[in-house]
């Protein structure tokens, strides 16, 4: 019963923080990737204040030997740079500046009763189903 | 600049990297949403719960926050469905062949000084700034 309290925490953790920071507007958003435009840097100092915190925490965490509530980190052990890594992250940031989210905002946005975040989450569960039979056939094709 | 919102967007990735910080020290696991989310869908037996709480923590975070937010919280866009539509395949397609998103590689990736996530959000950034180019500047959508 330990990890699923620790999930739901961290999950309205990471969503208050979505709410509060209004990444959860996709407008927002677009006004980041805008540079050319009416700039908000705003997007910028949401990763940065996240990724910065994280840093220097997990700079703590990650030296113990395991979590404390599992047996151990699972952390991903890939190191390639790889095509799928770079064309994969290139189609998501097409995808990201077409319609202003990520699924992580997407996700907390069905909330608001919008029809347009609830139509992202969909297709954005199809495309993720479409690359998993796409690598399907890919791996037998090359088999 | 005038949409710039400093304070709440380093609040909120405060909050965000609080979030990643309690997933890694007591589950061990990484803050990624689309690996949480496309996880919950098929993951093996004793690897979906967690995920499914920590979506539930998410999104009731997320509707406790829209009820009671004023008004300038509201998300908004513009888009049609159809475009929306294509951004979520794109999403869903890239995040997983890129095995992150924002949260996964921008946020806990860099935050382990993980090459392939450093690689991987400068180019979603990157692909995300040239679309938000093209779609408002050249083809003139939004505004």
């Amino acid at each position: 019963m330990r990890r699923p309290l620790v999930a739901v925490i961290s999950g309205a953790l990471f969503g208050l923080g979505l709410c509060v920071s209004q990444m959860v507007n996709p407008q927002k958003v677009l006004n980041f990737l805008d540079i050319f435009g009416n700039w908000d840097p705003s997007l910028l100092l949401v990763i940065g204040a996240a990724t910065g915190l994280t840093m220097f925490s997990f700079g703590f965490v990650l030296k113990r030997k395991t979590s404390l509530f599992d047996d151990e980190f699972r952390l991903p052990t890939s190191k390639d740079i790889d095509r799928r890594l770079i064309v994969g992250s290139a189609i998501f940031g097409v995808g990201w500046g077409i319609g202003g989210y990520c699924p992580g905002p997407a996700i907390a946005s069905i909330t608001t009763g919008l029809i347009e975040p609830t139509v992202f989450v969909v297709f954005l569960l199809l495309g993720s189903q479409i690359e998993k039979v796409w690598g399907w056939f890919a791996a037998r094709a090359s088999s | 600049m005038e949409n710039f919102t400093p304070l709440t967007a380093i609040l909120g990735g405060l909050l965000i990297g609080l979030s990643a910080t309690i997933l890694m020290l007591f589950n061990g696991r990484i803050a990624g949403i689309s690996g949480i989310f496309y996880g919950a869908f098929e993951g093996k037996e004793h690897d979906t719960a967690w995920r499914w709480w920590f979506v539930a923590g998410l999104l009731a975070a997320s509707a406790i926050f829209f009820w009671l937010a004023p008004a300038e919280y509201t998300p908004s866009s513009e888009m049609s469905l159809t475009n929306v539509a294509i951004a979520g395949l794109l999403v869903g397609f890239g995040t997983r062949l890129g095995s992150g998103c924002t949260s996964g590689h921008g946020v806990c990736g860099i935050a382990r000084f993980s090459m392939r996530s450093i690689i991987a959000t400068i180019t979603f950034i990157v692909a995300g700034v040239a679309t938000t180019y093209v779609v408002r500047h050249l083809i003139g959508m939004g505004s």
